[in-house]
């Protein structure tokens, strides 16, 4: 009974010993929120772990959970897709910055069209959102289109179910050139669509599969998801009138348009940005950390893998259709806002 | 009851029995309590879980039912912007999801329970019961993408396109026909809801069906009854009660189902206006709006659920009254 007791207290005694180097020598960073760059941040995890040995636990529980979570003090760093608002920050004692770019895309289910054959101006889509455009071949259209055979075909809108930073960013844009969305619909994760034909769809998959399902179908879907499915989409007007189709050259357009540090925590909406290439639905996904870290060993670990990331990341970003940031960007970052933090 | 019973006919064997007999007796006694005590407190726990999920549910619902009072249950209105709810449009959706499946499901299930059971072949017997009983085992995410990818697509081509055609423009239920001919919509979901039904439905007749004692059967064939009269006279009112809660078994199911209808009921927040329109039910609501909710949005979330529970409630308490109605009307 006796040696049964101690062996088992040795054994106990062993776990914990193993445990705690565990964690002295490799403490995994733990981040949570946004669903969009999750594709990203795996492949950056994945990468770092090999290089460094130090694991990054991210779960990709959506925007408004992934801000609960650093709320609540359970992760190191918690991501969102729409910004938070400088005074929120400075309440929560918090910093924030981008990591990662994308954009928002405009898909169609119309036959007889090329990708980008079809164009279409902000306000129009926002009317087609709004349903006040119903068929394809609607006076408004046909003359943004001349010469092409656009179909009698009801327009069915397809739009995210659940709660999502996609959703927050796309609405932000009608928002953005359409007055009367702004005044009946507004923006935000989930809205209430206004079109009578609208059906919602799961996740960007969800939305995917409906518009490559349903013949007329409009939709919006990240980027990534335009060219893993090979969707059809339309080129969008942007804030210099220029008609321009999305990838990667257009996303980053837009972000070295954007004035970042205008507004507290680099906030900014990137939406409908000037220049002549700029896609006009270009989004950051953010970063947030405090300021006065409860564990700052781990809040330094957590820099450190964005620090590797900004540097070596971005291949493995553009592999994935996002868009990294540019280096005159990351550079302000770094002795901007990550300085804040206390180490 | 039965405790008690054996605690009063120990003292008998006490009296009569050797030393030896005796502690065996006490071990016995006491095993009996321990057993009864242990089986106590599991069928407790159940209750436990129960009030737990009520009370936790309403306590988080508690700000939405504050703020709207009862009208929560018939606004008509889910606007997360403006925290506007009401849970009118996913009430309506569950309810016509699940009454179009059990409109379809039952009467199939009954048939094929009753072909089963009174007409089918020795052979075929058992492996048709095997393929309905597998079929109830298919998990619903499978039911949902077939709803999506096979069903939809068809359903949209060869049957909401002609049932427009030839409906559409009759009048008082030409309505029912309108709207886009997506594929999606609340028939659509209840179409998906009657296949992913039908299995456990017919699986429950079969089984009550098939306890009909052969003697009462086989005298009314001896009488002279045809095989309907018998169903109708002997096997119906013998198995009653099993097959309504077969039937409920089916509605619970229908009711809370929540992959399958979310990928073809069309999860739009709005009232549907036909049997094509898109619409939402409360488990594909919670589904879909839990991840990203936040603040007053989570509590009218959990005030939809707690309806959910409630309506479950409901319509089990009015299928037991519908029982013992029938019942008394028969004088038993």
């Amino acid at each position: 009974m006796n040696t049964k007791r101690t062996l088992l207290k040795t054994v106990a005694a062993a776990a914990l010993a193993t445990m705690a180097m565990g964690n002295a020598f490799a403490a995994d960073i733990t981040g949570a929120g946004a669903t969009f760059p999750f594709p990203v941040y795996a492949k950056w995890a994945e990468a770092y772990k090999k290089e460094t040995g130090t694991g990054l636990n991210y779960q990709s529980i959506g925007s408004s959970g992934g801000l609960k979570q650093i709320r609540a003090k359970t992760v190191t760093f918690g991501a969102s897709d729409a910004p938070v608002s400088g005074a929120d920050l400075e309440k929560d004692g918090m910093i924030q910055f981008p990591a990662i770019i994308g954009g928002t895309v405009p898909v169609i289910n119309l036959d007889g069209f090329k990708p980008g054959e079809l164009r279409v101006t902000g306000p129009v889509l926002a009317d087609m959102f709004l349903g006040n455009i119903t068929k394809w071949n609607d006076a408004k259209l046909v003359a943004l289109n001349p010469g092409k055979a656009l179909p009698d075909a009801s327009i069915t809108i397809v739009h995210r179910a659940d709660g999502s930073g996609t959703t927050f960013n796309w609405t932000d844009y009608l928002t953005a050139v359409s007055k009367d969305w702004a005044d009946k619909v507004g923006k935000g994760a989930a809205v209430k669509w206004p079109a009578a034909s609208s059906v919602g769809g799961k996740g960007n998959e969800g939305v995917a599969a409906n518009v490559n399902r349903v013949k007329g179908a409009l939709g919006y879907v990240e980027y990534a998801y335009v060219k893993k499915n090979k969707m059809n989409f339309m080129q969008l007007q942007n804030a210099d009138g220029k008609y321009v189709s999305p990838d990667d050259t257009a996303f980053a357009a837009a972000a070295a348009s954007a004035d970042w540090f205008s507004v507290p925590g680099m906030g900014i909406s990137m939406v409908n940005a000037k220049g002549a290439a700029s896609w006009p639905v270009s989004t950051a996904s953010f970063i947030l950390m405090y300021k006065q870290p409860e564990d700052k060993v781990a809040s330094a670990e957590a820099l450190k893998f964005f620090d590797w990331a900004f540097k070596s990341g971005k291949q493995m970003a553009a592999d994935l259709d996002y868009v990294a940031l540019p280096d005159s960007l990351t550079d302000q970052i770094r002795s901007k806002v990550w300085s804040q933090i206390a180490k | 009851m039965s405790v008690g019973t054996t605690m009063n006919s120990q003292p008998v064997s006490l009296e009569t029995g050797s030393a030896s007999m005796v502690s065996i007796a006490r071990r016995q006694r006491l095993q009996d309590v321990f057993f009864h005590r242990i089986t106590q407190s599991f069928s407790l726990l159940v209750l436990v879980a129960l009030m737990g999920i009520i009370v936790s549910l309403f306590i988080n619902a508690w700000p939405a039912f504050q703020k709207f009072g009862v009208n929560f249950i018939w606004y008509v209105e889910w606007d997360i912007i403006n925290e506007e709810f009401g849970a009118a449009i996913a009430i309506v959706g569950t309810l016509a999801s699940a009454g179009i499946a059990l409109l379809i499901a039952v009467p199939l299930a009954f048939g094929i329970a009753l072909f089963l059971t009174e007409t089918c072949p020795a052979w075929l017997r058992r492996p048709l019961g095997t393929a309905v009983e597998l079929l109830a085992a298919v998990p619903s995410i499978i039911y949902g993408m077939f709803g999506l990818f096979v069903f939809a697509p068809l359903f949209a081509d060869y049957a909401q396109v002609p049932l427009q055609n030839v409906l559409g423009g009759m009048p008082l239920i030409g309505f029912l026909f309108g709207g886009s001919t997506n594929g999606f919509g609340i028939l659509a979901a209840g179409i998906v809801l009657a296949f992913m039904v039908l299995p456990f439905v017919a699986a429950v007749m079969r089984d009550v069906f098939e306890i009909v004692p052969p003697i009462l059967r086989e005298s009314a064939y001896g009488l002279g009854c045809t095989t309907w009269e018998v169903v109708r006279k002997i096997v119906l009112p013998y198995t009653q009660k099993g097959v309504v809660g077969g039937v409920m078994l089916g509605l619970g199911r229908a009711l809370g189902e929540t992959m399958a209808v979310t990928f073809v009921i069309g999860n739009a927040n709005r009232m549907p206006t036909s049997l094509f329109s898109p619409g939402t039910s409360i488990a594909s609501t919670l589904a879909n709006e839990f991840g990203e909710a936040a603040d007053f949005h989570i509590s009218a979330l959990f005030a939809l659920g707690f309806l959910l529970f409630v309506i479950t409630f409901i319509v089990l308490g009015l299928a037991k009254w519908m029982l013992v109605r029938a019942e008394k009307a028969k004088g038993l």
